[in-house]
């Protein structure tokens, strides 16, 4: 897990490098080799690895407009997803989506720019897995934000009265853009909301990738032996701005605290203490990170633009 | 990222950028009025994404400047619940394209609750949405979607296209007695972290006053071609007017600023004038504006055009995120050149 998490950091790192490089001297959103939006994961990793732990080749998964550690974690190719990303013809949608609509069907995963959009799907994709006798899951993932969100709500009755093996993942990062949970939600703990419509559900606080996997192992366990749905949350944080380009002004004095809530070093920390990680795999991890992350970039900037009449394909099937 | 600039011209003149007229005239209405009030995600301190309730939050406070939840259905709900009660709250939908989420609140109910209580009930609301593409924002976060609401009786529905009237059509939407889709284009608010058009930053009075919905403007008076537009889209052919201004070709430019009512009047005496009608839409082509345009030309009087009319739109695709597919489907100032020309031909 430890290597996974390094692997989305450098890939989210290395795509906020390349993201901010092009668009001076006036920082305009539009402009460079990665127009548009751009959401990154920076401190939620441990939420994508501790989950992803547990899917096989077959499990979907449905995550929000923040999707590469979910995807990247769930097996998504790093080279057609970055490709994906710089608009090129190479990549997961032939430039087509973005970064906010990355489909990858051989991995059943795919993602959704619209808040709460992404439950009612897993739902669907569950019941296709259920209705065919596997013992497949479906994954949903969004926001604390998105627990607001009237789809949330109609997606776990169903999923609960339909008995679904889908298991609903909430990543509470605390702030919903600028604003923070306390202002957008009364109850403290969404895993409180699953009683109320029949399912189990656990909330596990600081972003500790040991008891994510732990209460996520569960959860998908249950989902597959056809004993029905069930919620977690994830108390995470959000190392860096709702997107690109976001000053964070709201947060105030918290943004000084964010480098102590780091995930990263803190687990590398217990697993060299417990004497599973050496000061030389850190290296060589990151090492490898470094060049796996860089031929995705190469792979990207080598492959052809779409040209402008490309627009008029995949409307229809 | 809501920091929008002011600048000053050396006579004193205020230049604002277009969200901050919207800002400035939600102000002057909250200021005149206690029952105003505005909520929508992100509008307190971070001033909406867009600029559009910069600074409120400083002046009117949390009580009057709400934050939200993520539940469109239910704030948006809640707007229409509060304008039957007589408030007049200005409710922001961050992005159109999120309409999906909260569409059975404003069609079924902001825009038919008058009409249904023959006349009874008033639904004195605005809501406020961010349109348009053009900075690869992709599929579901760059729709102009002004058609389909324009399409379903009940709901007034202006987008402005500079400072100047984006203040005035917001003071005359709050005052209204109906619902009002006001709808502005991100890339014509003038933001500093999006390419902008200097026809973003204006002169704009700093007292309140207001553009009457349901007025189209002569945006530039010519002789040879009308084009019919709105939003963004005005600038671009402001643009391309003074371009074929010099190879001889005189284009008048209508600005349509309000779908709902649709100044037909305006319309029609311009292609009375010039003979030669270009639409020119940021929305999906078919079943829309361009269409609605040319039926109305039709019904009047087909013979006022010289030339067989044209139109400008996104061909019935979804919005792409690479930049070259995404220019290639957007009505740009060249694809409008190109068509004037031919027109003028
Ligand atoms: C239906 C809908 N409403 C609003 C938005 C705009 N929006 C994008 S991300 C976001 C905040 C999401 O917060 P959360 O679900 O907590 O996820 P986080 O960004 O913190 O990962 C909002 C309001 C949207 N994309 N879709």
């Amino acid at each position: 897990m430890y290597r996974e998490m390094v692997r989305i950091r450098h890939y989210e790192g290395r795509i906020l490098q390349e993201y901010h490089a092009d668009k001076t001297p006036a920082w305009d959103i539009g402009a460079g080799l990665i127009p548009g939006e751009m959401h990154l994961s920076a401190g939620q990793e441990p939420a994508a690895v501790g989950v992803c732990a547990h899917l096989r080749k077959g499990d979907a998964i449905t995550a929000p407009h923040r999707p590469h550690h979910f995807a990247l974690a769930h097996g998504v190719d790093m080279k057609a997803m970055t490709a994906e990303i710089y608009g090129r013809t190479s990549g997961l949608c032939q430039g087509k989506g973005g970064h906010m609509h990355l489909f990858d069907p051989e991995n059943h995963f795919s993602c959704s720019g619209i808040i709460g959009q992404g439950y009612p799907v897993a739902c669907g994709q569950a019941m296709a897995f259920k209705r065919r006798g596997t013992d497949h899951v479906a994954v949903a993932v969004a926001g604390e934000g998105a627990a607001n969100q009237g789809a949330f709500h109609e997606s776990l009755n169903l999923a609960a009265v339909w008995n679904l093996p889908v298991v609903f993942v909430i990543e509470d990062n605390d702030w919903a853009i600028s604003v923070p949970r306390s202002h957008s939600t009364a109850n403290t703990s969404n895993a409180d909301r699953a009683a109320g419509y029949g399912m189990p559900g656990v909330r596990v606080e600081n972003n500790d990738p040991d008891a994510i996997h732990e209460a996520a192992g569960a959860a998908i366990e249950r989902a597959r032996a056809g004993e029905g749905p069930s919620l977690l949350e994830i108390h995470t944080v959000r190392l860096w701005g709702h997107f690109e380009g976001d000053a964070q002004a709201y947060r105030g004095a918290e943004l000084e605290t964010l480098d102590e809530r780091d995930p990263i070093p803190a687990y590398a920390a217990r697993l060299i203490e417990a004497g599973d990680l050496t000061d030389d795999q850190v290296e060589q991890i990151k090492a490898e990170a470094d060049a796996e992350v860089d031929a995705a970039v190469q792979f990207a900037l080598g492959s052809p633009i779409p040209t402008a009449d490309d627009a008029l394909l995949h409307v229809f099937a | 990222m809501t920091t929008t600039e002011t600048p000053q011209t050396a006579d004193g003149t205020r230049r604002i950028t277009t969200a901050k007229a919207m800002a400035e005239a939600i102000a002057l209405e909250m200021r005149a009025n206690p029952e105003v009030f505005v909520m929508g995600e992100d509008v307190g301190a971070y001033g909406g994404i867009f600029g559009s309730t910069t600074d409120l939050f400083a002046e009117f406070g949390a009580d009057r400047v709400i934050d939200t939840p993520i539940s469109e259905t239910a704030f948006i709900g809640a707007g229409i619940g509060a304008a039957v009660e007589g408030m007049r709250p200005v409710v922001e939908l961050m992005f159109i394209d999120f309409y999906g989420v909260c569409m059975d609140q404003i069609t079924n109910h902001m825009a038919k609750i008058h009409y249904e209580s023959g006349g009874a009930v008033n639904v004195p609301m605005v809501l406020m949405s961010a349109t348009g593409a053009g900075y690869s924002d992709a599929a579901q976060h760059s729709q102009s979607l002004w058609g389909t609401f324009a399409h379903l009786p009940g709901i007034k529905v202006v987008a402005p296209s500079n400072p100047y009237d984006a203040k005035g059509l917001m003071a005359s939407a709050i005052r209204d007695d109906n619902p009002v889709l006001y709808l502005f284009h991100k890339g014509a608010q003038g933001l500093v972290w999006m390419a902008k058009n200097p026809r973003s930053i204006a002169h704009v009075p700093e007292e309140a006053y207001t553009v009457p919905i349901g007025e189209a403007a002569v945006a530039r008076e010519g002789s040879d071609v009308s084009i019919v537009t709105l939003s963004l889209s005005v600038q671009h052919s402001l643009d391309v007017a003074e371009e074929l201004e010099g190879e001889g070709i005189s284009v008048e430019v209508i600005d349509l600023r309000s779908l709902v009512p649709l100044d037909t009047e305006t319309v029609l005496s311009s292609v009375a004038k010039t003979g030669k009608l270009l639409v020119v839409d940021e929305d999906y082509k078919s079943y829309g504006m361009t269409g609605e345009i040319a039926a109305i030309v039709a019904e009047t009087d087909p013979t006022m055009l010289s030339k067989p009319m044209k139109r400008l739109a996104v061909p019935d695709v979804p919005i792409p995120y690479a930049r070259t597919m995404e220019y290639g489907i957007l009505p740009t100032r060249d694809k409008i050149a190109a068509a004037v020309r031919e027109l003028a031909s």
